[in-house]
């Protein structure tokens, strides 16, 4: 087709509707100055949602840079829909994490449904089936109304979705903070499989590839949705933006699945990108920039809910439930075949061509005409200004202050709180079982499935965590802490942690200081991933969480993947059987209660230096852990964390249904001893016949040890000469936690 | 011997389903929705999921598949028959089943090991005897089982699992979603029709938690190897 001599009609005034539409002035002239011409309405829709926040990453890019991205099991780092890992036996995971934080505050069930049916869409493009899903949720005060609405809005959205497409959702966080009291942080991990031959690209491959458009109609729902909410912070008004949150439709995202690995089967694409943020606009441009071609699309072909939408608001349409699939000519019919035996809508609307140009023509005339490049990869990029700024309470030393006096009630106050609460109000709410691969599912340190049904599985394991405290106190050694937890949560159930995935929730990145908490953020991540080996192969940046001017903790998301070889060798966190020996590995405990769980149940504080961590040791233990499990002596493993030894000794014996007598270290202040969540530290149990191999194991890899105690039959938990706990009323308390806080 | 799992659009347990009668013998294949018949199988599975999105009412749908007419042929026949979840739903709205499945009682999805104490002795219960307690997963959101006549059902042997405690007893607490004397599995009045809430097919594999849901569906095979004079199959 050759292209029309006539230029796309002007926008009326367009520099008052680039202004309506979020792009600055300099914006603007950059779009005239590419262009060399007004542009027209479409164009700067287009420009407006591929160069916000969300899509351009115009804040965050030049940080990103300093992650580590590549390794020996990377097959596709960032950049593309989702990281994909080699993991052995021809078999390949793919695995991201994204939130959905603004709309889950605007209209908490859709919010959160929409953000499972959007990464689950991201694995899928990659040419997996969606196998798992991990969510961390963060919310403010619980006591606050408001909390439990959005709670509960979240927690059913997730469940509706995750629940109805049949991927099970195996793990995740609950914490509550009350940064989060106006911006609630749901974040989503999706993980799939797929041989590892069969990794599909959002990428056009050559002229003349139909553009077939799978899924549901196009309408007005979520146009700029996830990217107009997701780039600037909630004020006033923000009821008016209820119609911006996209309406997911499980049914149609499962039909689409089943739909997509068929045509993966028969090998019949030549390219597949998800359509979210920003809809068609995004999805062409992104596949033909990526291979320096163009693409013409006529959008009077797009099947509309609303025929009276305009050029622009099919562009940005966020409708849910929507793939672009690119297919060679001849393999159109048995492609349309396929989706229709699926009932999923298929429609050839325009074509990869030469040439660089994004063209879209509507109601007969070329609406929108730029080089599709200038809308995916050439977008502002930013440095924008970075002040590192201490936080007013990192400096109280906290781990100078004497104990508790009344030790017993700061036990209570811990084990009763939300950081400690068992999370079974929320988990018992989603489907973990369905695809019959769930080995461990929530409540422990990391899920894990096997990949097949084989007679020799291989596993992986997967684990999220974040912790805004620290992050807040220090972000730096936050994120590094983070990272660490995550990657010892999978080492602890025997997987190698090979690659990690992360979600930077962060306030307005208009102010210095909350660039100058990414700016070390990053630092952190980078050092604490390279150390361990786990490359960053995906992720996602969501700013302006903010109301007003208050901005929420620096809160990095971090889910890290292991590798299991024979998924049988994994080890849970429940104790196994009385008699077990209870050794606790690693660092040795050092003060570490800044920020910890303990000051704020005890004191509804965040002071203080957050433990530092040695990367060294952190990845001596993780070895450790994995070579007791691969020997089998390892019968339970679970890393010490939140609520410190204590709160890791009683979630392990409760999930046993057993208790454990255990003999506090001496040189240590008690409260110290149970409450410090210094790092890189297990509590191991082995049989009383492995007791030997396993103390000779840590000997010649040169991690300390220390014998603890002794797994028993009757459940209570002896802390000898300090406290004696009923574990049976102590799990009733904890498992009713979130009910007393949450339930209407 | 050859047992189908039928696979509308919005099933999510088909695999499993397959999956779990592969481990207990049978010979799984996959029907779909729209087919006219039943490609000769022994048995059908009716899996759960969320047949065309349930939007309307769980299995209203479901129940006018081009399928389901073969399967009515097949019941009345005597074939065997079961539903799991979703299944159970669509057998009730298709009225192969007494009764009807609505929203739990707490008004939210339930998912939990759940033990069920065997009420009935039946083709889907061969080999088990009443009292015999099985740990077998639920998820759902609308499992609340209600009759005008439960008691009639029970007198008629047609209640084959109810909602236990561990230890056998029937409570309140036990009872996952309010349903009617905790019923959590029916047949029809021949016995050859089945629907049960919990999923044995996510209890066939001690490596994911349980193989208490193997006894039951072995327990069809056994009966139909039994019924045609053939050995049993089943692997328990």
């Amino acid at each position: 087709m050759a292209p029309e001599p006539v230029a796309p009609e002007p926008a009326p005034d367009p520099l008052a509707t680039a202004r309506e539409l979020g792009l600055t002035d300099d914006e603007y002239d950059r779009i005239v100055a590419t262009l060399g011409r007004v542009p027209s309405s479409a164009e700067l829709g287009t420009y407006s949602v591929m160069w916000s926040e969300h899509c351009s990453y115009k804040s965050s890019r030049v940080h990103l840079r300093d992650l580590p991205t590549e390794g020996p099991h990377v097959l596709v780092g960032p950049g593309e829909n989702a990281g994909v890992v080699d993991v052995g036996g021809g078999q390949a995971v793919t695995f991201k994490i994204e939130s959905h934080n603004h709309p889950s505050f605007v209209e908490p069930f859709q919010g959160a449904a929409t953000g499972v049916g959007g990464i689950i869409r991201d694995i899928l493009t990659m040419g997996a089936r969606p196998i798992a899903l991990l969510d961390p949720l963060r919310f403010g005060d619980p006591a606050d109304p408001t909390t439990r609405r959005i709670v509960d809005g979240v927690v059913r959205g997730v469940g509706h979705y995750g629940n109805s497409i049949g991927v099970p959702t195996v793990g995740g966080e609950l914490a509550f903070d009350p940064s989060y009291q106006g911006n609630p942080l749901v974040n989503v991990l999706c993980v799939g499989v797929l041989p590892a031959d069969r990794i599909q690209r959002a990428a056009a491959e050559r002229p003349g590839d139909v553009a077939v458009l799978l899924g549901q109609r196009t309408g007005r729902d979520g146009i700029g949705g996830a990217s107009v909410l997701a780039s600037a912070t909630f004020g006033e008004g923000t009821d008016a933006k209820r119609p911006n949150v996209q309406v997911g439709d499980p049914f149609a995202g499962k039909l689409l699945i089943e739909c997509c690995l068929a045509l993966y089967d028969a090998d019949l694409l030549s390219g597949i990108q998800d359509m979210g943020a920003a809809g068609i606009a995004c999805s062409t441009a992104e596949m033909a920039s990526k291979a320096g071609l163009g693409m013409r699309v006529d959008l009077d072909l797009v099947p509309l809910r609303e025929p009276s939408m305009a050029a622009w608001e099919i562009l940005c349409s966020e409708s849910q439930e929507r793939m672009l699939a690119l297919v060679s000519p001849d393999r159109l019919g048995a492609v349309l075949a396929i989706a229709a035996r699926w009932g999923v809508q298929a429609t050839a609307i325009g074509a990869v061509t030469e040439g660089d140009r994004l063209v879209f023509t509507h109601r007969g005339a070329v609406v929108h005409d730029v080089p599709a490049r200038s809308l995916a990869d050439e977008g502002p990029v930013y440095h924008r200004p970075v002040e590192e700024r201490p936080h007013p309470a990192a400096a109280e030393p906290v781990d100078d202050e004497p104990g508790p006096a009344d030790l017993r009630a700061a036990i209570d106050a811990v084990l009763g709180g939300t950081d400690l609460a068992d999370p079974g109000w929320v988990t018992g709410q989603y489907d973990s079982v369905v695809g019959h691969g769930t080995v461990l599912g929530p409540g422990g340190d990391a899920a894990v499935l096997r990949l097949d049904a084989s007679d020799f599985p291989r596993g992986v394991a997967v684990a999220t965590d974040g912790n805004g405290r620290w992050c807040a106190l220090d972000p730096e050694e936050g994120a590094k802490l983070v990272v660490a937890e995550a990657a010892r949560n999978v080492a602890c159930t025997g997987a190698r942690p090979i690659a990690a995935t992360n979600n930077l929730n962060f306030g307005s990145p208009e102010r210095p200081p909350v660039m100058g908490q990414f700016a070390a953020t990053i630092r952190g991540m980078a050092a604490a991933c390279r150390a361990l080996g786990t490359p960053i192969t995906g992720g996602n940046v969501s700013f302006y969480n903010a109301t007003g001017d208050a901005d929420i903790h620096p809160t990095p998301v971090v889910g890290v993947l292991g590798v299991l070889d024979e998924v049988v060798t994994r080890v849970g966190h429940a104790f196994a059987a009385p008699g077990d020996v209870l050794f606790q590995v690693g660092a040795p405990t050092r003060p570490g209660l800044g920020g910890s769980a303990y000051l704020w149940a005890t004191q509804r504080r965040i002071a203080g230096r957050p433990p530092r961590i040695d990367l060294d040791e952190e990845r001596a233990l993780q070895a450790l852990l994995v070579a007791a499990a691969d020997a089998e002596w390892a019968r339970s493993a679970h890393d010490v964390a939140a609520g410190g030894l204590l709160g890791c000794l009683v979630e392990s014996a409760v999930a046993g249904g057993l208790g454990a007598r255990v003999i506090p270290e001496a040189g240590l202040a008690p409260h110290q001893w149970l409450f410090s969540e210094s790092p890189s530290r297990a509590v191991v149990s082995t049989s009383s016949a492995n007791v030997l191999q396993f103390a000779n194991l840590c000997d010649a890899r040169r991690v300390p040890y220390r014998r603890l105690g002794v797994v028993v039959d009757d459940p209570t938990l002896e802390l000898q000469g300090l406290a004696t706990l009923d574990l049976t009323d102590l799990a009733a308390r904890r498992a009713a936690t979130l009910p007393a806080l949450l339930a209407p | 011997m050859r047992v189908g799992v039928v696979q509308f659009p919005g099933s999510c347990d088909e695999r499993d389903a397959a999956y779990a009668l592969q481990v207990v013998g049978a010979e799984p294949v996959l029907l779909w929705h729209g087919a006219a018949d039943l490609a000769g199988v022994e048995a059908v599975v009716l899996p759960g999921g969320f047949s065309y999105g349930d939007y309307l009412r769980t299995g209203a749908l479901a129940r006018f598949a081009p399928v389901m007419g073969a399967l009515a042929a097949f019941a009345q026949r005597g074939g065997p028959v079961l539903g799991i979840c979703n299944g159970f739903q669509i057998l009730c709205e298709a009225g192969l089943l007494p009764g009807a499945l609505t929203r739990n009682a707490g008004l939210r999805f339930v998912a939990r090991p759940q033990p069920v104490r065997v009420a009935a002795r039946s083709t889907w219960t061969a080999g088990l005897e009443p009292g015999d307690v099985l740990t077998i997963p639920v998820k759902h959101g609308e499992g609340r089982y209600v009759h005008d006549d439960p008691g009639q059902l029970a007198a008629g042997g047609q209640v084959l699992l109810r909602y236990c405690e561990p230890d056998g007893t029937v409570t309140r607490a036990a009872n996952p979603n309010g349903s009617v004397a905790a019923i959590a599995g029916v047949t029809n009045p021949a016995g050859n029709v089945a629907g049960l809430m919990p999923h044995p097919e996510h209890a066939v594999d001690a490596l994911l938690g349980s193989t208490d849901g193997r006894r039951l569906l072995g327990a069809v095979l056994s009966s139909v190897a039994a019924g045609r004079g053939g050995p049993v199959a089943a692997h328990l």
